[in-house]
């Protein structure tokens, strides 16, 4: 079995995070997000993987390695020169993707949720056609490009509506597919969409399939999302692997939904959660109250500070008393002071704040 | 070698002096709400202790008063207990106040109770404003009248100049200190030196010369000497809060110190010290800083010992209730029986009595009324301002509003939550984040 995960650029949209670590690597409860993918597909016997990128920061290539190990698999990096979208690295990998005859898994690596690869590959073997979009369902699909079925049929894919102003149903992209290697016959190498061109030209054949995914879904590529999406994640967790959070007879444990990793430290009369993840090494005073984020790696939370919807960044510490909120994000080593209040803010790496940060904004 | 270098400060000690506080009315606090909703303005502890309290200890450094007459139009049962305790305090002063049945204005009061000041033939006396928190050089004021045999001395101090015309503005003679000019809020800019409220007046020049004020008006009633309707629309607007245009109302800064100033032994003494009005609710706040530090500065016993969470200056009332893990100071006052859980951090601030800060509670340049709760993991938080600043508001996002975040009586900000920038009137709870509000 076979992978491709559209890492894409820098992904910008990430940033202040993603100016020390590439996307894949930014830990997502507790592992780099690439790691649950790489571990799911592993899981459904996937053997080589492609990592469709185009930048290769050597820092992957390390941590990729590891999972090659781990996981028994193959990575491959396939470098675009230019920009190619989202079909056209499937082109470019042709020669892996389409060594024989199996189909191959595609994801998007800002996709998180409880990814049903096996059952995916059931579902695609046994209608036998040419490709399987997992779908999932949403609250406002007038937002996202809409899922139509053929009359009377489950799951057999008639079009493509994008923003619907009115109902045609509640079905999206996920952003995972399984395809056949003759899709690939479809795409040309250049810069070019899996959305907009190639599943258009599969639906007019009658050839694509959906695929109803359960449970959670986030696209995480913005800290709002990632935020959320980490919520969700760690609910998720609570049901499937509780063993991996915090019990809640913890004295400091608050509504539940806290994964802690065994090498950080926290101190008395504290009140974490819900929805907290705290990295390796993270240091958590007396009396800090935090909930609805995540603290990165070797990061300090001093005594009394009050924390949430933020993501605090590796190395980066919180004054005491000091109170962050409002999806602020702390990039790598940022310092806040005492007593300083942050509302939004987005403060890059090294910086050091003095004074509060009233309105969300951007700190250089 | 025989000097004799107490031979003036001895002689003019036995010159009997009095001194008179002005302490106005429970109409003129309106603007120190909501705190005047629940206590007049000159009982309000700041630095652990009422305004008057502080101006009747600068009066006690002074040898030759004896006696102090607080003028106002609080009903009489306001300062009872006040008075009761003072006397304790100031065994050496015999202190009463004299009621005005109606606001008379600062030199209309004096007038009005001229024989009570007048009894003991007193030479001259002082008269302080109760709205102003400063040192009181009362006898640096004192040697100037004797040094220059003035009639009058008034206390200034430089201001930056666009503050300036927000108040008394004096022209002085830099060499021989002479006041030659005096304008009550100019509406350009005449001089940065300006009136801080405190007087020592000859008794007989004083009163001659509010007698002839008045006989002026009564001879010339309408000819009232506001420069133009522009100065009179902003004097009005400045929240002057008793009715002004009554006639009956006899001011000392407008209507009695320009007359002064055309004669020749008024005289200014100028202080390098701080100063400060007190008139809105949040000018309490850095008025209980000047105060602390001046306590702190005279190793004042009062104060709380310096430690690692205490950063001085910060005066804790002996029956607070002050956890050791909470962290307080610069600048902090925790009234009576009030409570500071674990972890809290207060900062610049004043907790009035029976108030509650819940732990891991943070609170920064604010006022906690009496018997209010700060919740735990709450923040309620006002925005320093500058110290050379007289202004208690700020312009935030263009629009105006206090810098200091002051809860009124028994008022709850709930667990977590923050309110920034507000006043609150009495009896509020707030459970959700506010910023920038008043809260009615």
């Amino acid at each position: 079995m076979k992978a491709l995960i559209l890492v894409g650029g820098f992904g910008t949209r990430l940033r202040p995070l993603t100016l020390t670590l590439p996307k894949p690597l930014v830990e997502f409860g507790n592992q780099p997000m690439i790691y649950h993918q790489v571990e799911a597909l592993a899981a459904a016997g996937v053997t080589d993987i492609v990592l469709a990128v185009n930048y290769r920061p050597e820092i992957m290539t390390a941590a990729l390695n590891k999972y090659e190990e781990q996981f028994n698999v193959k990575i491959t990096f396939s470098v675009e020169s230019e920009p190619l979208g989202t079909a056209g690295p499937l082109k470019l990998a042709e020669k892996i993707l389409g060594k024989d005859n199996s189909p191959f898994f595609v994801l998007n690596s800002d996709v998180i949720c409880e990814y049903p690869f096996k059952k995916l590959l059931d579902f695609h073997k046994s209608h036998g056609e040419e490709g399987t979009i997992v779908v999932t369902k949403v609250e406002e699909p007038s937002k996202y490009g809409v899922i139509v079925h053929k009359p009377n049929h489950p799951s057999r894919i008639d079009r493509f509506v994008e923003k619907p102003v009115e109902f045609v149903g509640n079905r999206i992209n996920a952003g995972i597919y399984i395809l056949n290697p003759s899709v690939l016959k479809r795409i040309e190498l250049r810069p070019t969409s899996i959305e907009q061109e190639t599943f258009p030209a599969i639906v007019k054949d009658g050839g694509l399939h959906s695929f109803d995914l359960e449970g959670f879904w986030m696209d995480v590529g913005q800290p709002k999302d990632f935020l959320s999406g980490t919520c969700l994640y760690l609910s998720s967790l609570n049901k499937r692997n509780p063993k991996a959070l915090v019990p809640a007879s913890e004295p400091y444990v608050f509504g539940g939904n806290v994964m802690v990793h065994p090498t950080a430290k926290i101190g008395k009369n504290c009140r974490i959660g819900p929805n907290v993840v705290l990295g390796p090494n993270v240091v958590v005073g007396d009396g800090v109250r935090i909930q609805r984020s995540v603290i990165l790696e070797n990061a300090k939370v001093k005594d009394h500070a009050w924390v949430k919807s933020t993501i605090c960044g590796w190395n980066s510490s919180i004054g005491r008393w000091a109170r962050l909120e409002n999806v602020t994000v702390l990039g790598d080593d940022v310092s806040i002071g005492d007593e300083v209040y942050v509302n939004g803010g987005s403060v890059l790496p090294h910086k050091s704040i003095k004074q509060n940060v009233e309105t969300p904004s951007i700190i250089m | 070698m025989l000097k004799v270098p107490m031979r003036g400060a001895s002689a003019s000690a036995q010159t009997p002096t009095k001194a008179v506080i002005l302490v106005g009315g429970p109409s003129r606090g309106t603007r120190f709400r909501p705190l005047s909703l629940d206590a007049p303005k000159p009982l309000f502890d700041v630095a652990g202790h009422p305004i008057i309290w502080h101006n009747l200890k600068a009066i006690e450094k002074v040898e030759s008063v004896k006696e102090v007459i607080l003028i106002g139009y609080y009903d009489e049962s306001v300062f009872r207990d006040f008075l009761k305790d003072s006397a304790r305090e100031f065994p050496q002063l015999k202190i009463q106040y004299l009621r005005e049945y109606q606001a008379l204005g600062t030199a209309g009061g004096l007038y009005h109770f001229r024989d009570a000041i007048l009894k003991g033939k007193p030479e001259r006396f002082f008269v302080l404003n109760a709205d102003v928190c400063c040192s009181f050089p009362l006898n640096e004021m004192l040697k100037l009248f004797d040094d220059k045999d003035a009639e009058a001395v008034i206390l200034g101090t430089r201001i930056s100049n666009d503050a300036a015309t927000n108040f008394g503005c004096i022209v002085s003679d830099a060499h021989t200190k002479r006041v030659l000019h005096y304008v009550e809020k100019p509406e350009s800019h005449i001089s940065n030196l300006i009136n801080c409220g405190v007087y020592l007046f000859d008794t007989e020049t004083i009163f001659s010369s509010i007698k002839s004020t008045i006989k002026r008006r009564t001879e010339r009633p309408r000819l009232i000497a506001y420069p133009s309707s522009e100065n009179l629309e902003s004097s009005y607007i400045g929240g002057e809060d008793d009715d002004d245009s009554s006639k009956e109302v006899l001011r000392l800064e407008q209507d009695i110190l320009s007359d002064l100033a055309d004669s020749n032994r008024f005289f200014v003494h100028e202080t390098k010290d701080f100063w400060r009005q007190i008139k809105t609710a949040g000018s309490a706040v850095p008025a209980n800083a000047l105060y602390l530090q001046k306590a702190f500065q005279s190793q004042s016993e009062e104060l709380a010992k310096p430690s690692a969470n205490v950063l001085p200056p910060v005066f804790i009332h002996p029956t607070a209730e002050v956890d050791p893990t909470a962290k307080l100071g610069p600048n902090v006052s925790i009234g009576p029986r009030a409570v500071v859980g674990p972890g809290a951090r207060v900062k610049e601030s004043i907790v009035l009595e029976d108030a509650e800060i819940k732990h891991d509670a943070c609170v920064l340049y604010s006022i906690i009324g009496w018997s209010s709760k700060v919740g735990a993991w709450a923040r309620v938080e006002g925005t320093p301002t500058p110290v050379t600043s007289h202004s208690t508001s700020i312009i935030k996002n263009g629009v105006k509003v206090q810098s200091v975040t002051i809860l009124g009586k028994e008022c709850s900000v709930a667990n977590e939550v923050r309110v920034q920038n507000c006043v609150c009137l009495p009896n509020k709870e707030l459970k959700r984040d506010v910023a920038n509000e008043v809260i009615m």
